[in-house]
């Protein structure tokens, strides 16, 4: 699947358009599947293609959060607008996942 | 702004792929009010944490009918969102941030408090077995600096 890419440790996740629980489903699914499979220490969410997403981005990430954590992973956050930011800010996720600045 | 007013409804299933058909529908609706993208998503957002409540918390594994309502008033948008679902036992409980029935299928317990914070007010009205309905308002054209000032 080309939204999901695994490069040593890091799975990288390309997130969808629009991220809500109808998306989130697959999404938790598809991560799991990779976290659980493969030696997984980083989870990388990659929202470029982001211009929507609700409360139930926030799950995904607070769910994928718990269970790299226990592993002791880490997650981050690329390419994160100012809308996703504040959302990200609302929910209290910018405590636990590292928003990666882009790059000049 | 000139005085209009207009409203629409409309009602569909239960299903999650249907979360984006509410948000583009409202989205549509308002156009007319010339809303900024800020606005425009602030509703967006509202409607759908409102319509997946209802979809996942309302009727869990049925299927049931969805009704959402928008009405503009002047520079007013008003938001209802029902269904005939299970209700809601406790909705103090259910508003408080990080509080969710269905930790199972990761839902963040951020709803309500997203709907809060995206519109100027919310109103939820609900008994077990009976149902729910979510009104929602919001002013367009606020200036940033007035909305925003006690959040950021």
């Amino acid at each position: 699947m080309d939204d999901f890419q695994v490069i040593n440790s890091y799975l990288c996740i390309r997130m969808p358009k629009e991220l809500d629980h109808h998306k989130a489903i697959r999404i938790r699914e598809m991560a799991d599947r990779y976290i659980e499979g493969q030696h997984i220490e980083f989870v990388v969410f990659d929202f470029e293609d982001t211009s929507f997403m609700d409360s139930s981005g926030i799950g995904v990430i607070m769910g994928r959060y718990k269970k790299i954590q226990i592993l002791g992973g880490r997650v981050l956050a690329v390419h994160v607008s100012d809308r996703i930011r504040r959302i990200f800010r609302l929910s209290g996720l910018h405590k636990i996942v590292e928003i990666v600045e882009d790059e000049e | 702004m000139k005085t209009m007013k207009n409203h629409m409804k409309v009602e569909f299933d239960s299903y999650s792929g249907n979360e984006s058909f509410a948000r583009i529908t409202v989205a549509a609706f308002l156009c007319c009010l010339n809303p900024t993208v800020e606005e425009l998503e602030d509703i967006k957002t509202a409607v759908s944490e409102a319509v997946t409540n209802s979809i996942i918390h309302g009727y869990g594994n049925q299927v049931g009918t969805v009704t959402m309502e928008c009405e503009i008033d002047g520079d007013e948008v008003i938001v209802a969102v029902s269904d005939e679902g299970v209700g809601i036992v406790d909705i103090g409980k259910a508003m408080e941030p990080l509080y969710t029935t269905r930790p199972d299928l990761e839902r963040s317990g951020m709803g309500f408090a997203f709907m809060e914070a995206f519109m100027d007010t919310l109103e939820v009205t609900s008994a077990p077995m009976e149902g729910c309905l979510v009104r929602m308002k919001k002013k367009i054209g606020v200036p940033l600096h007035e909305r925003y000032n006690c959040l950021d």
